[in-house]
């Protein structure tokens, strides 16, 4: 059944998203969202080989943070404000899981809301894409 | 890297540029290469049956689907997803370009089969010390999505680290 904004507590946590982003899955990102940044495919692009490595696209994480909610949502509400903060690099072919939390649950104009406070985790667990999310229930 | 970079006047003039509009249009074989690349595995983003039973006009764009590309050679930038004219004339002259951060607002449900008319803005200027990039030009922008009906859908607000 469907979440509904009721039976929501502020301090929930809202199921995990693992991924772990090969070269290939960078490359499809890349194609979806025109982002041909070389950094993120071209081991020998001067900036790749400054850093040692590709770096995983910050707006493809933005993307998994919407996607980790929209996922909890399940279509019965929608996000209203998604933002992030590119804090740390990740790398191809390691784990990235992101993670949500309601802060706050409140009514404003009408409608039902939650913000959630959201990131993504490296493998050491160090968080590199803090954000936040306000969602609307119909 | 820019051990010395500072802001001029020059710079400074240009907070508040706009660009001229352009039109976006989202389709679903872009909402389906976007969710693609992202790995989605929710249908509503790839098939207009699974979409309308979840309630929506066509495959809705998900979210952080706004900004990709509108490539035209030879105007556009032949790696960054943006359209001529989108990025502020700054003479900056600094190489290296970081992603700090990307905030959109919704106003609008944004699906296949829209148009969205977008105008991007310059909204700040500042520099940051970074130990091992120098000093760092941090621009704010603030991209404004208007649709088909004349509401503005959404805003992107960026903020882009230039070393």
């Amino acid at each position: 059944m469907a979440i509904t904004w009721e039976a929501i507590n502020e301090g929930d946590l809202i199921p995990e998203l693992k991924k772990c982003p090969g070269v290939t899955q960078l490359v499809k990102y890349a194609a979806g969202s025109g982002d041909f940044n070389p950094l993120h495919h071209d081991y020998n692009f001067p900036q790749s080989k400054a850093i040692g490595s590709i770096i995983v696209h910050g707006r493809f994480k933005y993307a998994v943070i919407g996607e980790c909610v929209s996922n909890w949502l399940d279509h019965a509400g929608r996000i209203k404000k998604m933002s992030c903060q590119y804090r740390g690099m990740d790398f191809p072919d390691q784990e990235i899981t992101c993670k949500g939390t309601v802060v706050r649950k409140f009514e404003e104009n009408g409608e039902k809301l939650v913000e959630l406070s959201v990131w993504t985790e490296n493998p050491e667990g160090k968080n590199t894409t803090p954000g936040l999310v306000v969602a609307a229930f119909k | 890297m820019a051990e010395n970079f500072q802001i001029t006047e020059e710079m400074q003039a240009l907070v508040g540029w706009e660009s001229a509009p352009w039109d976006f249009e989202v389709t679903a074989t872009s909402v389906r290469a976007f969710a693609r690349g992202v790995g989605y595995t929710d249908l509503v983003y790839y098939d207009v049956e699974a979409a309308k039973a979840a309630g929506y006009r066509d495959l809705p764009a998900p979210p952080s689907y706004l900004g990709t590309a509108i490539f035209i050679p030879g105007r556009s930038d032949e790696y960054l997803p943006f359209p001529p004219g989108y990025s502020p004339p700054l003479d900056h002259g600094l190489l290296g370009l970081l992603d700090g951060g990307t905030e959109t607002e919704y106003f609008e449900d944004i699906c296949a089969g829209d148009t969205l008319t977008c105008v991007n803005k310059l909204a700040s200027l500042a520099t940051k010390e970074s130990k091992g990039l120098g000093t760092m030009l941090i621009m704010g922008t603030e991209a404004a999505y208007t649709n088909q009906n004349g509401k503005v859908a959404a805003i992107q607000r960026s903020q882009v680290i230039l070393y």
